[in-house]
This record gives structure tokens, C-alpha cells and sequence, in this order.
């Protein structure tokens, strides 16, 4: 519908108040039949809000089986061989309870495939994208409601190639989350390079899709849909950073897409994209060669770099929104937040080479990829230095968000500094594909992303369940996650000789001193997995049983706050309007320290 | 509560960097970790560049989460009346220009005082003299991956690689001590990585492709070579010993290979 300033702000308001409760009446006349009502609401929804909800709730359990897959992978790298509690002796009743090596690569495998694919980008994207863009702008709902309901529901593929590859010989998928060729496309060099990696590709490129509608739709619903007043200057940085991370999913998956059509087809009909010239494995000879192994490399790279920011952006715009709400104080630049978000984004198309210095890449090209992997820390160190100016002079409110926003910053601080230090070649020489990057990566994953998941759970439940979560254990979450992500990640570091993915580390006489270290770093991730049941009950505790919260417990000024907890079909009771950004917190003129952008008066 | 969650932040840089110095100077519990003593000069260039960014790290670890760590100190709302409101300004642009200039001077500076290290390991192949001109010296040992082992070709009697009467032998590299030794690498099947941390040598061995390697070992001793990129199940255990030796027992060692050959 046209809107328009020329009548009243109030009169408007009105006049569209009665449209949209005509429209509501009108638009979905009341099903009869309560079987059809409940699939039609809760399954096959159309409304953003139950679909961030499906991706929330889909992305926590995935979140808790790739949690158990670290935590296996972490049992075997403290004790080798040893006879696996609890699920060994039903694994392995042939061995004795121990797993057997091609175990160990699908582990690993898995817990970085199903924690980047089915957790941290769906849960980003997915879960608080869909949930939070409309609400945010004031929009009643996405641009294009059946294909979003099609961007969950082709989640489920997905997850059943995954689960069925596990059924496949060789366990599963064991070639690495990289799934660098020839050892995932010649199944004479892995078992597992049959049928499961042709699941695994299946199912990443139904994610590849489903995530390619979602992104559409955010771009669309954030261009074509922002309330009256709300301009793109005014938008929140979650919305801006959804927006930013939906143009980079969708530059960079079609080179992903055709990438794992190149491997399938190498796999299913013998093609040769990514094997050599007389290539062979275990004295078979490859029915096809002359492709090149590198391919593979850039053509992921260049979809998997970007998907890093995509992995980390949406986490950075939420955290800024937490961080000035409980400072009770404007963003600190927000426009060069912005800035930074988006050159975050540019530059992150043109640094995939350093995940290739040695890997045979022309080596006069690491020298260019170095300076624009060094020039990206550049934004990151803005937006860093912008989260303390905007603590700075506060009121803190040290909620649990606030408590995760905070350990998300100084997370990403020790993260994107090891970024500093592997993105020189020189280093790099040393420490690529050892533990030192697995310090690295989780750091930033973990560490920051999932920090600042987990403070965007607490700051939205009361929004999405119209409940409060426990603060008392929140707290308790926070820290025991903060104290052993540490402990679990920082010595990881120091590792800086032993490669990755190395069943048994130790029987190489030159890294068993590195076993005690190891074994500490276990019994850390261990504790921090068990901290996580605070969280669980936390979440189902209050989803029955929190503190009604109302419609703004956190006294925030964004559009979402403005509408009922949770919010209806259609969001808003009425068209809300915009009159000013975000973050006005602790405005002079006024007596709160907030000021809701849909507040049009000054309130002395 | 403010108290201890500023402690809990202020904690995290000081740890941190204690327990980085309890690594960097080897004392409990963390006597060998890194990577070992270098067994090169490139490789203690490397280490300086390492231990140089890693200071530039500390430093900037320390100021931004110490700072954290006092503004949930200072600020937090406990600490004042209830009316009492935050600071309202969104922007200072001069301390902005600062701290955007001031980290990419820093970065642009890191970049080009790296280069050189980068291209003396990798892109600058060593020379030798033949008949007076200067050319890239021939390689010393052909290494060729495989699941899950190392296979070395050292040249026969025509002192030429790739020739028939070459000289193989599995997961045991000899070579001499400060002699510049050029190796070339291939893999029989998938991608694997020549990895040997004393000597901070790293190069991924990828089928179809020829690669090359150099180093300068400055003193004796026995290494271990381990691959690096996953190459199957027994990616784990894919190691070889490198033993360096002078360049009298090298030689020795060369004619024994010979004569276990061609006796």
C-alpha cells in the first residue's frame, strides 16, 4: 500500500490501524478444522516469526549433536584408543569400544559441516534474520512469506542426506569440511568418498539453496518494506548487518553451487573437474583425470571465506544493538559502523588466498592476498574500538546479554589478533592446518558468533515467548562458558606445531610432550559442554515458566519492543512510524533515558 | 557483582599473556610446545616476524580488554543515582580519524617488512654455478607422498634426478648440514603437506602439480617429517625421519645407498 507523509502522522496511524484489523479479519478467515490450522501455523508456516523460530529450534538440537561430535573428537585426542564411554561399546563392539580412524575424520568432519552449515549460518540467518528484519523494520511481514516458508523446509532435505550419509561405508563423510579433491571424489583413497560425500554434497546444496531464498527475501523485505520513516540510516545493525550478510551469501553461493555440482559430477558420472592427469589411489587408476586439484580450493574458498563475515556479521549487528541498549547510550559511530560492515563485506571477496599460501597457489599471489587479508583488520579494528566508545560514559546494565555482548568483544579481539598473526606468509608457513588455527577459528566461531548467539537468545526470548529468562542462571551460563571457552581454546595456540586432524597425535615421537596439554584442553571442552545444560534448562524453564516480561522489558527503543509479546500474525497493531534512528538512549531533552523510534513527541 | 565481572575481563589479557611467557620461556607446564628450536636461519627470521606480531598483539590485547574491563568498573549504572544518565554523543570523528589511521600505518608496515621472508622461503630458489652462469640449483631429493608414507629418490651415478639409476629409499631423508637443498615434491595419489616445524618448512605436495621446496639446515640432528593436509585414515601416522648430517657422513651415507644398489 502507498504511504505517505501528506496527512497526519496521527491520522494515518488511525486510518491504517482500521485497515489492517479489517485486513486481519478479512485475510484469513478462521479454519475450522484444527488439524489444518496447526500445520498450516506451526509447520508449514508462512509467518516470519514461527519460521525463525523452526530455524532456531532446528539449528539448537543441531547445535547439541555437533556439540557431542567435538566433544568425541576431543575423547580420542586426550585418549587415544581408548575404549569410548557410552556410545563405544554400541559403536564399536568389533574393536572393543574404540573407534576406528576413518571414525575420528568423520567426526571432525562432521562437527565443522553440521556447525558452520546447520548451526551458526542458519542460526544468523536464519533464525534471528527471519525473526527479527520484519519486526525491525516494521514490516508485518517478509516480501515473499511461501519462499521463506520454502528456505526452512528445504533445511529438511538437507538434514536427511546428512543423517542418511552416516549409513554409508565408511561411517560418513571423512574428508574434511574442505572436502579438497582427490580424496573426497576418489573413493579408492577413502571409503567414505562414495556414496556418503555424494550425500554430504547433495545436502550442502540444499542449504546453498535454501539459503539463497532466504537471502532474496531479506534483500527484498529490507529494500521494499521499512516502515514510513524508516530510512536506510535509521535501520538498526542487526537489519543492516542481515542485509549486508544476504548480498554476500548471495554473490558468493552460486560459485559454491556450481563447485559441489563440479565434485558431484566428478564423484557420480566420472568427470574430471578436480582430478589430474593419470591420477590413482591405492593402485587403481582414476577412470578420468586432466582437471585441477587447485580448482576445488579457489572455487571454495571463494565461497567460504565470504561465508566466514557470513558466519560473524549478523552476530557483530546484534551485539552493537545490546551493547548501546544496556550502556543506555548512543551507538558510537554508527555510520562507520556501517562502513565497516560493508567493507568487511567487499574485502571478504578478495582474501580466500590465504587459506591457500602453501598449498601450491602461484606463491607471488600470497603477497596480494596478504595485504588484503591485513587490510580487513582494519575495519574489524574500527568496530572494535567504536563497541568500547559506545560503553564508554554509560550506564552499564550488566544483564546476561549484556554479559555475552561484552565477552563477544573481547572474544573477537583475541580471535581477529591470531587472524593478524597467520595472515603474514611467513608465519603461515608454520602454523597452517595446525592447532593454532583450530585456536583461531573457534575463537572467532565459538568465541565470539556463539557468544553472541547466546546473547541474542536471551535479549529476544522475551520478545519471541513473551517470557523472561533466568537471570541468575544466565549468568552462571556466561561465566562457566566464558572460563572454559578459554581454557578450552587459548592453549590451543601453543599447539602451534601439531597438525590438524590427527587421530593419534602421539605416536609421532615429536609431538608426544603435547599430550598433557591436549588432556587439560578435554577435561576444559568437557565442562564447557556441561555448562551448556544451564542454558537448556534455562531455555525450556522459561519458556513454561519465566516472568511474563510485556511488551519492553529491556526499555530499547527499537521497533520490535513497540509490538506485543510475542507478536501477532502480522506483527504490529497498528502501521508503525519512524521518527528517529535507533540508538537514542539518554537523550537531554527527555526524562527516560530511551526514546522509542516510533515516539513522535519530545517528553519533557 | 560489578567488581568481579571486571575482574573476570581485566583476567583475560593478563593470562593471557602470562601463560604466552610461561611458553615463550619453557617453564611448567608448558616446557615444549611451539615449534622447537629452528633449525634454520630462515626459520629464526621467521620466529622474529612471529614473536614480533605477537607483541603488537599483547599490546593491543591488553589496552582494549583492560579498558573493558574498567568501563564495567567505572560505569557501571549501580554506581550512580538512579536519574543519573549516561553521556549522550555518537561520534567523535577526530578520535575516529586516529584510530583508523594509526592501525593501518601499523598494518600497511606489517605487510612490507614480512615480504622478504616470504619470498626467500618461497619464491627465491637457491643458485648454483654452472660454466660461470648463475642458475637454479637442481634439486637435491625428488619426495613423493603417498598414502601413508614418503618415498625419496636421491640421483645414481649420473648425478641426475628422474633417470633410471636413482636411488630410493622410504620415510628416511638424509641430508647434509649448511648446504642449500632444493627438494622436489609429488604426491602418487591425494594432497598431502611436507611439514617439519624445526625447520619451518611447509609445502603441500598436490597430484598433477610439481612443487619445490628449500632449506638451509644450520646444525645436526634428527626431525620428523609429518604430513599436514588429510590424506585418509592414516593420516595420523604419515611421518619420516629427516636426519641431518655433515657433509662427510652424507656422503657416506650416499655411497652406501649406492652400493646397496649397484654393488
Amino acid at each position: 500500500m502507498p504511504r505517505s507523509f501528506a496527512t497526519s502522522a496521527t491520522e494515518t496511524k488511525t486510518k491504517i490501524m482500521a485497515e489492517t484489523s479489517d485486513n486481519l479479519l478479512t485475510a484469513e478467515p478462521p479454519r475450522q478444522n484444527a488439524l489444518v490450522r496447526f500445520w498450516t501455523t506451526y509447520v508449514f508456516a508462512t509467518d516470519h516469526k514461527i519460521i525463525g523460530l523452526q530455524f532456531l529450534f532446528s539449528s539448537l538440537i543441531w547445535f547439541a549433536i555437533g556439540g557431542f561430535f567435538a566433544l568425541a573428537v576431543r575423547w580420542q585426542l586426550a585418549w587415544p584408543w581408548s575404549d569410548m564411554p557410552i556410545v563405544g561399546p554400541a559403536l564399536f563392539a568389533e574393536s572393543g569400544g574404540q573407534m576406528p580412524p576413518e571414525f575420528y575424520n568423520m567426526l571432525f568432519t562432521m562437527h565443522a559441516t553440521i556447525m558452520i552449515f546447520f548451526v551458526v549460518i542458519p542460526i544468523l540467518s536464519g533464525a534471528f534474520g527471519n525473526y527479527l528484519i520484519p519486526l525491525m523494520i516494521g514490516a508485518e511481514d517478509m516480501a515473499f512469506p511461501r519462499l521463506n516458508m520454502c528456505s526452512y523446509w528445504f533445511m529438511w532435505p538437507a538434514f536427511g542426506c546428512m543423517v542418511l550419509s552416516f549409513f554409508m561405508p565408511g561411517y560418513g563423510p571423512a574428508a574434511g569440511w574442505t572436502s579438497y579433491p582427490p580424496l573426497s571424489v576418489l573413493s579408492s583413497s577413502a571409503p567414505s568418498s562414495g556414496g556418503a560425500q555424494q550425500l554430504w554434497v547433495l545436502s550442502l546444496l540444499f542449504v546453498g539453496v535454501s539459503s539463497m531464498m532466504g537471502s532474496i527475501n531479506y534483500m527484498t523485505t529490507i529494500l521494499q518494506m521499512r516502515a514510513p520513516g524508516m530510512k536506510m540510516f535509521r535501520m538498526p545493525m542487526t537489519v543492516w548487518a542481515l542485509f549486508i550478510t544476504a548480498i554476500m551469501q548471495a554473490f558468493a553461493l552460486p560459485v559454491l553451487t556450481a563447485a559441489l555440482l563440479m565434485q558431484l559430477s566428478d564423484q557420480t558420472f566420472q568427470t574430471g573437474f578436480f582430478i589430474p592427469e593419470q591420477a590413482a589411489a591405492n593402485n587403481s587408476t582414476a577412470a578420468s583425470g586432466g582437471g585441477q586439484v587447485l580448482l576445488w580450493q579457489h572455487l571454495f574458498w571463494f565461497y567460504s571465506h565470504p561465508a566466514v563475515y557470513i558466519m560473524i556479521l549478523p552476530a557483530m549487528g546484534m551485539v552493537s544493538d545490546m551493547l548501546s541498549c544496556f550502556s543506555r547510550k548512543p551507538l558510537f559511530g554508527y555510520r562507520p559502523m556501517v562502513y565497516s560492515i560493508t567493507a568487511i563485506a567487499g574485502l571478504g571477496f578478495v582474501v580466500w588466498g590465504h587459506h591457500m599460501f602453501i598449498s601450491g597457489m602461484n606463491r607471488i599471489l600470497a603477497v596480494s592476498f596478504m595485504v588484503s587479508t591485513m587490510l580487513i583488520a582494519l575495519p574489524s579494528g574500527i568496530k572494535v574500538f567504536n563497541w568500547i566508545g559506545t560503553m564508554w560514559g554509560g550506564r552499564l546494565h550488566l544483564t546476561t546479554p549484556m554479559l555475552f555482548s561484552i565477552g563477544f568483544v573481547s572474544m573477537f579481539v583475541i580471535g581477529g589478533l591470531s587472524g593478524i598473526v597467520m595472515s603474514a606468509p611467513p608465519v603461515d608457513i608454520v602454523i597452517h592446518d595446525t592447532y593454532y588455527i583450530v585456536a583461531h577459528l573457534h575463537y572467532v566461531l565459538f568465541g565470539s558468533s556463539i557468544l553472541g548467539v547466546f546473547g541474542a537468545i536471551y535479549f529476544w526470548f522475551p520478545k519471541m515467548f513473551g517470557r523472561m529468562m533466568n537471570e541468575t542462571l544466565g549468568k552462571m551460563h556466561f561465566l562457566l562458558t566464558f572460563i572454559f571457552l578459554n581454557c578450552t581454546f587459548f592453549p590451543m595456540h601453543f599447539l602451534g606445531r601439531m597438525p590438524r586432524r590427527y587421530a593419534a597425535p602421539y605416536v609421532n615421537e615429536s609431538l608426544e610432550s603435547l599430550h598433557d596439554i591436549n588432556v587439560f584442553i578435554t577435561y576444559s571442552a568437557m565442562l564447557m559442554g556441561a555448562a551448556q545444560l544451564i542454558f537448556a534448562i534455562n531455555f525450556f524453564g522459561s519458556l513454561f515458566c519465566g516472568k511474563n516480561s510485556g511488551r519492553n522489558p529491556w526499555r530499547s527503543n527499537t521497533l520490535e519492543w513497540t509490538a506485543p509479546s510475542p507478536p501477532q500474525h502480522g506483527n504490529f497493531e497498528s502501521q508503525p512510524l519512524v521518527y528517529r534512528g535507533p540508538y537514542e538512549y539518554s537523550h537531554p531533552d527527555r526524562e527516560d533515558d530511551y526514546w522509542p523510534q516510533t515516539d513522535p513527541a519530545i517528553q519533557k | 557483582m560489578n567488581r568481579f565481572w571486571s575482574i573476570l575481563f581485566f583476567s583475560v589479557p593478563i593470562l593471557a599473556i602470562v601463560t604466552f611467557l610461561l611458553t615463550q620461556f619453557a617453564i611448567w607446564p608448558f616446557e615444549q610446545v611451539w615449534f622447537g628450536e629452528s633449525f634454520s636461519d630462515a626459520g629464526k627470521t621467521i620466529d622474529g616476524i612471529f614473536n614480533g606480531i605477537h607483541l603488537l598483539c599483547a599490546a593491543i590485547l591488553l589496552g582494549t580488554v583492560m579498558t573493558i574491563g574498567w568501563i564495567i568498573w567505572k560505569f557501571d549504572h549501580r554506581r550512580y543515582q538512579s536519574n543519573s544518565k549516561a553521556a549522550y554523543f555518537s561520534h567523535n570523528t577526530t578520535l575516529e580519524l586516529i584510530w583508523t589511521a594509526i592501525p593501518a600505518v601499523i598494518l600497511i608496515a606489517l605487510a612490507f617488512v614480512q615480504m622478504n621472508a616470504w619470498s626467500e622461503n618461497k619464491m627465491e630458489r637457491p643458485m648454483t654455478s654452472v660454466n660461470g652462469t648463475m642458475v637454479e640449483a637442481p634439486p637435491t631429493v625428488l619426495v613423493k607422498a603417498k598414502q601413508f608414507g614418503w618415498e625419496f629418490y636421491y640421483p645414481g651415478a649420473d648425478g641426475i634426478l628422474e633417470t633410471e639409476d636413482d636411488l630410493y629409499i622410504e620415510n628416511l631423508m638424509v641430508v647434509p648440514e649448511r648446504t642449500d637443498i632444493v627438494m622436489q615434491l609429488e604426491s602418487r595419489d591425494v594432497i598431502h603437506s611436507f611439514f617439519v616445524s624445526d625447520l619451518r618448512l611447509k609445502q603441500d605436495v598436490v597430484p598433477g602439480m610439481v612443487q619445490f621446496a628449500w632449506f638451509n639446515a644450520n646444525r645436526t640432528g634428527d626431525l620428523q617429517i609429518l604430513c599436514t593436509e588429510l590424506c585418509g585414515f592414516g593420516h595420523y601416522k604419515m611421518n619420516a625421519k629427516l636426519r641431518i648430517v655433515p657433509q662427510a657422513e652424507y656422503e657416506q651415507w650416499l655411497a652406501e645407498l649406492q652400493n646397496e644398489y649397484y654393488p
